[in-house]
């Protein structure tokens, strides 16, 4: 049997030792009427290499990132990852470890996790980051439900109609079964306006919701959003592109209160959508609502600096029902990854991605306007993500479709979300595409264009 | 261990001007910055990371990995959470490019390779839980809690029905009651007997008319069965509520007993315990849940569905799902690797994970009871509760004493103080996949440890790079981050300040 050490012997001398006969003894507290009497219905076991044939040939029937050029963003990109991130997160000593309940069994973990809790605040300008979610949509829930345990207010949370609709769809689950109603003000031009926020708050919403750059890739004009929200007394909850801050400005220079990210780009792999990473972090005076895991930095019985798990009293174990949060398992290796990441990265190697990816995204944009049937549909700034709009009537997801066969994942189909926007296309562009794979891109959409 | 010292923080280690990471020649024309994004929204500087060599970074993370116990390197019976070995295999094929470069946007088209896995996935877990109807986008069993007493409460909601109240034993996780409580619900405890079953008396005291759940864990956190499940289920039934099952210990009950054939309408699996996905020093994890057909309308979209032409897709067209619990599809990678694992094991081979598992703890627990005695049972499942009471009482050696001087054995400690109603808990996990020398060894420093000299232990662990760190300080004046400090020029250097990049 895979991976059981007990030989035929070890089995009868343990038996024994218990003071039974046989396997099915040890079952006899579970009622025989209840007990399987044959065996389940799956398929017989694979050897490693029947296993390795078999799956390999599920995973060849796939068009990966690395079979076709990847166009695709909408909350998870294709950035470069570094090897060493690879090679130091599969050392064994990080990946079968688990949550560093024990500390002095578990430093390295503790250690990491502290740099990570570091790292993400020096990036964002936020005062404290929590050691991982699960990833930037829960993220966005938690960053609610924080802000209503932090004030009286239960009346509304009011969402910008350009934050991630899958990120706005699990707020709107989370908020099904308590009392504030979710309330999204639709953008124009794929961007919120002042007015048509402020028209949206009341005196009894707890927090609102924004996201830079937005879902369409724009960036907001994001300071005035921030501060009529806060004027209203509103928690101020901002998504962010954690590469983007390699670049742009940090929240915690816009003022927000709570920032999340989906911090897959840093390091993680694409894995056809997690386990990704919800980075959270707030304002020091939200510490006490803070949801998951807390490393702080104490000493030891000799005075040595060490790492500890820390005001478990806001969690599940302890508090039960009562908790910040029902999180216990987090993403504590994609956190380690986004750490070595950054560590690898450095100021100036993530400003060289931020760069580089605005500065391609950019000329991608030209490039695809430039093809007959296609334009921009927005004229903001933009990031390093961009919508086109597809003329003369024609089915998006024919274009994208033909494009695919052309040999590119060419963009997201957004009228999946916008109704209003069906015949959209979200095109994202990273550092690891280069001039011939843009030129190629448009050119394939040229082509698609021409024969759909 | 050669190492003995913890290495410097990253950014203790930063040396202005060091650099890794370099990006290529740009490749499109360049045009100036302030063409492409206003200055208003950019920073005035690079973010304040630390400067490092590539080597810095290896060494870095390669010496702090060796401050940490694992499976690779320890026995780490940490109860509750199935600390089994983790295939290799399993590494090297969910890391597949087919596998783990897919965008969670791409074209049905070009992922009929990966909705083929994930729904065959699917349709194992149904299996093995006895209950069809399976959504794998839970991020962790918490979450799995979550979504599935969010399918109930919908449910309730779709038949006119009003429950507010969500039932949970007290030896429960920590985790159902603050989910019940996230779902709208309102956590009832129930308490357990003296044998560390549900109190039945207690139980329909509380079963009004309220009540939408019972949840219960089975085997339950003490490591026992609790046989009177059936009854439990015909009551809750018989009011129209639900039974959830906690599926964190289904590694006891592979192929032995199946979750819906006892009555249970609704559970979630932890993946990353029993399909041996790596628990990552803390996650990733994945939480699927599996519940009756009558409730799967109520599941999360997107599902995996197959068309008639068998080809796969991704079903978002369910008008009753509950919406979403996170983003994109779910923990892929996890999944993957609990894939790999059940076609690893087959039907044979999941049963004697439970066998196995159950032997290994009775085994243990044989070796060691006359010493620590375990309050509820002589016989367990795949884990037992000792209570060091006596131990307390008599020597003042506490639970956590013992755990943190195993570590000095080389072994990790325990769960301790887990589950909340065994006092000075000792929650023993051997898993199915330690040998009986390990388990003899462990047997071995657990009796030598009862007659240690109880100074020593509530010194203990000796042999560590750090002890018995002061947890009280850290919670009273937290420090969360490291903070560049301005006024405090570092005693060790002479190279200049060992800080990030101010610009």
């Amino acid at each position: 049997m895979a991976y059981i050490l007990n030989t035929d012997d070890d089995t009868r001398e343990m038996l024994r030792a218990i003071g039974l006969d046989s396997l099915d003894q040890l079952f006899d507290m579970v009622p025989a009427d209840f007990r399987l009497d044959r065996p389940l219905d799956v398929p017989p076991a694979l050897t490693e290499i029947e296993l390795t044939r078999h799956v390999g040939a599920l995973a060849a029937r796939n068009a990966s990132v690395e079979d076709r050029p990847c166009f695709l963003g909408g909350g998870a990109y294709d950035h470069f990852i570094p090897a060493a991130v690879d090679q130091l997160a599969a050392r064994g000593e990080f990946y079968t470890a688990y949550t560093p309940y024990q500390a002095e069994a578990s430093q390295g973990t503790l250690q990491a996790i502290f740099e990570y809790q570091t790292l993400i605040a020096q990036l964002t300008g936020m005062d404290v980051s929590n050691a991982s979610l699960y990833d930037g949509g829960s993220a966005v829930a938690e960053g609610i439900l924080m802000a209503l345990a932090s004030g009286s207010r239960h009346g509304r949370v009011v969402a910008s109609g350009a934050v991630h609709p899958e990120y706005r769809q699990v707020a709107e689950t989370f908020l099904t079964n308590l009392e504030p109603e979710l309330v999204t003000v639709p953008c124009r031009n794929g961007r919120t306006s002042v007015d048509d926020l402020t028209a949206a708050l009341t005196d009894d919403t707890a927090a609102v919701v924004l996201q830079q750059p937005n879902v369409f890739g724009q960036l907001e004009d994001i300071e005035p959003l921030v501060a009529a929200a806060q004027d209203r007394g509103a928690t101020v909850i901002v998504s962010v592109d954690p590469i983007g801050l390699g670049l742009l400005k940090r929240p915690g220079d816009f003022g927000a209160d709570i920032v999340t990210a989906e911090g897959q780009a840093l390091g993680n792999h694409l894995c056809f959508g997690g386990p990704y990473l919800g980075i959270l972090c707030c304002r020091e005076s939200y510490l006490r609502k803070i949801p998951g895991r807390l490393v702080g930095q104490t000493t030891d019985r000799e005075g040595r600096r060490c790492f500890v798990l820390t005001l478990q009293t806001r969690e599940q174990h302890i508090r039960r029902e009562k908790a910040t949060s029902n999180i216990c398992t987090n993403q504590g290796l994609m956190a380690l990854r986004a750490s070595i990441y950054l560590a690898l990265m450095g100021p100036l190697g993530l400003r060289d991605v931020a760069e580089q990816s605005a500065r391609k995204a950019h000329y991608a944009a030209d490039r695809l306007a430039e093809v007959p049937g296609l334009s921009l549909a927005f004229d903001g700034p933009f990031f390093k993500e961009f919508v086109v709009r597809v003329a003369g009537g024609k089915d998006p997801a024919r274009v994208l479709a033909e494009v695919g066969r052309l040999g590119f994942h060419g963009g997201i189909a957004i009228g999946r979300w916008y109704p209003e926007l069906a015949d959209c296309i979200l095109i994202a562009v990273t550092e690891k595409r280069t001039r011939a794979e843009i030129d190629a891109l448009a050119d394939a959409y040229r082509a698609a264009l021409s024969s759909s | 261990m050669l190492k003995k010292d913890q290495p410097p923080l990253l950014f203790e280690t930063s040396r202005p001007g060091r650099r890794i990471a370099v990006a290529p020649p740009l490749d499109v024309p360049e045009r100036p910055i302030d063409d492409l994004i206003p200055a208003r929204h950019r920073a005035d500087t690079p973010p304040p990371l630390p400067e490092l060599g590539e080597l810095d970074v290896v060494r870095h993370y390669t010496n702090l990995s060796s401050f940490n116990m694992a499976i690779d390197a320890n026995f780490y019976p940490l109860g509750s959470c199935t600390m089994k070995y983790n295939p290799k295999r399993n590494e090297r094929l969910a890391a597949l490019p087919g596998l783990a470069g897919l965008h969670p946007y791409q074209d049905e088209s070009s992922i009929q390779g990966m909705l083929q896995l994930l729904s065959e996935l699917q349709e194992l877990l149904g299996e093995i839980a006895g209950l069809p109807a399976v959504s794998l986008q839970p991020a962790a069993g918490a979450q799995g809690e979550l979504t599935a007493l969010m399918v109930a409460a919908a449910a309730f909601r779709d038949r006119g029905e009003r429950r507010t109240t969500v039932l949970v034993p007290d030896s429960a996780h920590g985790t159902n009651p603050a989910s019940a409580q996230l779902a709208g619900f309102q956590a009832v405890t129930v308490k357990s007997d003296a044998r560390g079953l549900v109190d039945l008396d207690d139980f329909r005291a509380k079963l009004t008319d309220e009540v939408g759940v019972f949840m219960i864990t089975n085997p339950n956190t003490v490591g026992l069965f609790d046989p009177q499940i059936g009854t439990i289920a015909r009551w809750l039934h018989d009011r129209g509520a639900l039974l959830y099952l906690d599926g964190a210990n289904m590694n006891a009950i592979l192929g032995v007993v199946r979750p819906g054939d006892m009555g249970v309408d609704l559970m979630h699996y932890n993946p990353h315990k029993t399909f041996s996905g790596p628990h990552g020093g803390g996650g990733p994890g994945a939480g699927p849940i599996a519940v009756r057909d009558d409730l799967a309308p109520y599941l999360p979209s997107p599902v995996v569905g197959r068309r008639d032409d068998g080809t796969f897709f991704l079903d978002h067209d369910r008008p009753k799902a509950i919406g979403r619990v996170r983003a994109f599809f779910g923990n892929v990678g996890v999944l993957v690797r609990a894939y790999c694992y059940i076609r690893s094991q087959g039907p044979e081979g999941l049963k004697a994970v439970a066998q196995h598992a159950v032997l290994n703890a009775n085994y243990l627990l044989a070796l060691v009871k006359h010493a620590y005695p375990v309050p509820m049972g002589e016989r367990c499942m795949h884990e037992f509760v000792a209570s060091a009471r006596a131990l307390a009482r008599d020597r003042g050696v506490r639970a956590m004493d013992i755990g943190k001087r195993l570590i000095d054995y080389g072994f990790h400690a325990p769960t301790v103080y887990f589950p909340l109603i065994v006092s000075e808990a000792l929650m023993i996990e051997p898993t199915e996949t330690e040998s009986r020398e390990t388990l003899e060894a462990f047997a071995r420093a657990l009796l030598a440890i009862a007659e240690e000299d109880p100074d020593l232990l509530h010194r203990a662990p000796l042999t560590t790079p750090i002890s018995r760190p002061d947890e009280v300080a850290a919670a009273k004046r937290p420090v969360l981050r490291w903070s560049p400090s301005p006024v405090e020029p570092s005693a060790t250097s002479d190279r200049g300040p060992r800080t990030v990049p101010s610009f």
